[in-house]
């Protein structure tokens, strides 16, 4: 690379018309929000992004604490750095927020969904998608004479490249949870 | 074991156990269980609007002018969406409100029942935070943390709608102390790393700057008088948002003026030309920051702000410091003094010379008329004869609001009652009332536009069956006159729906309330005419025949920095370009 650092791919050739290095690019980040489980509380969330102008790309609910009425929100978005600090700093706005971490700045995690995949098809293609699913370790939870409905759990990419090889083999619906997310390690 | 009571009679034991005097509201069908509460005691007073947008800026007059939060009763349906302009309006102006709707009987919501509608829903982007009861055993918690809430951290406007049932059926009542408000505590202390680097910039600036807001006013008195303290024995000039006018007084030696779109020269060059800009309690607002990559570009800047997501949401700060206004500059000035109260006086002093050469412009130096009352005019004099009294004064939206802010001198917090950011027309009249109530001996004046004031008109049935002796002085210039205004400057003077024909005869309107009505068309009356205002023992609509066609200036236009200011008419030619226009 050279002293002025120009980006490979770069439409300007120019070394006077460099890119403003303060200029910020879209991230994708996992935000995890734990909430009290009251009524509206989730209205409340994606109400703030809608009337923010934020992206959702995914988001997940559900109680995890019974007894204390908690309940964790895991929202995939997209946004500027300045952006994401801002979602962050709103949900904190929000009165029965109790929790937000940034997962994706917070360190390692793990991120999971859970797919469901309807695919309908006999002979060749029927055997396939069978062999594809195990290379996948998806595992058959439904089967007709004409169908499979597997199950498969990983990142959203692994997620997505199960959904690519299905297509051309008789995938007729998908059923996707979402991304959950912890932090890697102990804490 | 918890008393038990009725969901009504808890309404109106929480109200009192909080210390509640008076309430704004309008009953209704939903609520009726609750006024028949009132109706049995004679500790709360609730004044009966006339509408219940009027309720919600008549409380929000209240707390602004006493500090102490304003509570609304409004029934459900058609009275909780009138609500909600003024609920918006305190949102954006962080004004601690409660207001208490009523609500459809548990079993009826979500059939479409008589008045019902989805308050909670409704109204949870125009809140801080709201609740739907429908236990009445959670009722006085539920009152108890919303006062908890509208009053801690950056105050703001709650809601808790009460279906009818609930108010019916007893349950065990709790105090505020017993209630569960532990939860939501946010942060008073600033970091104190952070202050410390805004002291050490403090020692060395050359040019500095504070720059405060409504926030300060929030905090409380001690905090205008922390400022006050650090202002004068740092000698730094001070300048405020609209928000913040009173905080530092306006007759006081380091105050500069009003700053943004219509503040004064001297206050807006120093913005732009310091560098270290100490922001107190502000949020960046645009009317403030004008074009924002050509804002104040040579200045480090401080953030002092309650609220985590006003910090480096508009301009990135180099000092964000998240804490109560009071606490911070508590510390701040501890710090500062430890240190040897050290600032560059030699640099400052400079600062002050250049500050003094900008004051010499004179920006709001206006051509004065003999026959036509000019609206500065008008200001100047009401300003002269009213600054002995305890004076309040609350305004509508537009530009007798800008020339209220340029042209009265505020000398303390909580004295100056207007809708900033939302500017809500029709706010500044039931917000007089408001006051009022808190204030009875005050002169409580509201400087009100035509336009402006005939929207919430009917609230003179109100002021005049609680004997509110509140001025009402009208800038009639027969336009939407801040409409027209912009009208001439960014849309070739095509005066597009922006002036009212058939306007009532306001003296003949204030005689049909039962109320004083003064015309006044004549410069060389005015000031006896204001008089008789002011003597009058009872509310008055005070018509001031104003100039048509009086622009308000300074003026930033959209997309301008803040050093390229319009001064008057002939500085306008050509001024705003295309660009500029889609803004507003």
């Amino acid at each position: 690379m050279s002293a002025l650092k120009i980006k490979k791919g770069s439409t300007s050739h120019s070394a006077y018309q460099l890119r403003d290095p303060n200029a910020e690019l879209v991230e994708r980040h996992t935000l995890a929000v734990v909430v009290d489980n009251e009524a509206g509380v989730l209205a409340r969330v994606i109400g703030l992004f809608s009337g923010r102008g934020y992206n959702i790309e995914s988001l997940t609910v559900a109680e995890v604490d019974h007894t204390g009425h908690q309940s964790r929100i895991t929202i995939v978005t997209k946004g500027t750095p300045s952006v994401i600090d801002q979602i962050q700093a709103q949900l904190g706005r929000i009165v029965p927020v109790h929790e937000v971490h940034d997962l994706t700045d917070e360190g390692p995690s793990v991120e999971r969904e859970l797919a469901l995949f309807k695919v309908a098809g006999t002979g060749d293609k029927r055997v396939e998608a069978l062999r594809l699913a195990d290379i996948f370790r998806a595992n058959v939870v439904d089967s007709t004479l004409e169908s499979f409905t597997f199950e498969i759990t990983g990142t959203p990419e692994k997620v997505d490249a199960f959904a690519e090889l299905m297509r051309p083999l008789g995938l007729v619906e998908v059923a996707r949870t979402g991304v959950a997310a912890l932090s890697r390690g102990q804490d | 074991m918890a008393r038990q009571m009725t969901g009504a009679k808890m309404v109106v034991q929480a109200l009192r156990d909080q210390g509640v005097d008076t309430v704004f509201g309008y009953p209704g069908g939903a609520v009726l269980p609750i006024y028949d509460e009132i109706f049995l005691q004679n500790d709360i007073r609730h004044i009966l609007v006339r509408h219940e947008q009027g309720a919600v800026h008549a409380a929000e007059g209240y707390a602004r002018s006493t500090g102490k939060p304003g509570v609304v009763l409004v029934t459900s349906g058609p009275g909780a969406t009138n609500a909600v302009t003024g609920l918006t309006d305190a949102l954006m102006d962080s004004i601690p409100i409660v207001v208490l709707t009523g609500q459809v009987p548990t079993f009826m919501i979500g059939t479409d029942g008589f008045q019902e509608a989805d308050t909670v829903g409704i109204t949870r982007p125009c809140t801080k935070h709201n609740w739907l009861v429908k236990d009445t055993d959670k009722l006085s918690d539920v009152l108890h943390q919303a006062f908890h809430v509208a009053t801690t951290g950056r105050p703001g406007p709650v809601l808790v709608d009460i279906p009818k049932d609930v108010q019916f059926a007893s349950g065990g009542y709790v105090t505020p102390k017993q209630a569960n408000t532990r939860h939501y505590a946010p942060q008073v202390k600033g970091d104190m790393e952070q202050i410390k680097a805004l002291v050490e910039a403090m020692e060395t600036a050359k040019r500095p700057v504070f720059y405060t807001g409504g926030g300060v006013i929030n905090s409380g008195p001690h905090a205008s008088q922390l400022l006050r303290e650090l202002v004068e024995a740092t000698n730094f000039p001070i300048t405020s948002t609209l928000m913040g006018l009173g905080a530092y007084p306006g007759t006081g030696e380091n105050w500069i003026g009003m700053l943004g779109m219509h503040g004064l020269y001297e206050a807006n060059m120093a913005m732009h030309d310091c560098d270290l800009m100490i922001n107190i309690g502000a949020r960046f607002d645009d009317r403030i920051t004008g074009l924002i990559s050509a804002f104040s570009p040579g200045s480090r800047k401080a953030h002092v702000d309650i609220d985590p997501s006003s910090i480096n949401k508009v301009i990135h700060v180099d000092f964000p410091i998240v804490g109560d206004v009071a606490h911070v500059l508590e510390d701040l000035l501890r710090i500062w003094k430890s240190r040897g109260r050290k600032t560059d006086r030699a640099s400052v002093k400079d600062w002050w010379a250049q500050i003094n050469e900008w004051r010499k412009k004179d920006c709001l130096s206006y051509k004065n008329a003999s026959g036509v009352i000019k609206p500065q005019h008008a200001l100047e004099r009401l300003e002269a004869l009213t600054r002995d009294h305890d004076r309040y004064i609350t305004t509508e939206v537009g530009q007798h609001q800008m020339w209220a802010a340029q042209y009265l001198t505020f000398n303390d917090p909580n004295r100056l009652m207007t809708s900033g950011g939302l500017g809500t027309m029709g706010y500044g009249f039931p917000a007089s009332i408001g006051v009022q109530m808190a204030h009875p001996e005050a002169l409580v004046i509201n400087v009100a536009g035509e336009a402006s004031w005939l929207m919430n008109m009917q609230e003179m049935g109100t002021a005049v069956q609680y004997r509110l002796p509140v001025k009402q002085f009208i800038l009639n210039n027969e336009r939407l006159g801040m409409v027209r205004q912009w009208q001439q400057l960014l849309h070739g003077e095509r005066y597009s729906q922006s002036w009212s024909e058939a306007l009532p005869d306001f003296v003949k309107l204030a005689e049909a309330f039962g109320a004083r009505g003064i015309l006044c068309t004549d410069p060389a009356d005015l000031d006896d005419a204001i008089l008789e205002m002011i003597n009058h023992d009872g509310p008055v609509i005070f018509d001031c025949l104003v100039e048509k066609h009086e622009n308000c200036f300074p003026m930033i236009p959209s997309g301008k920095p803040h050093n390229e200011m319009l001064l008057g008419e002939a500085s306008t030619e050509g001024a705003i370009e295309a660009g500029g226009a889609v803004l507003v």
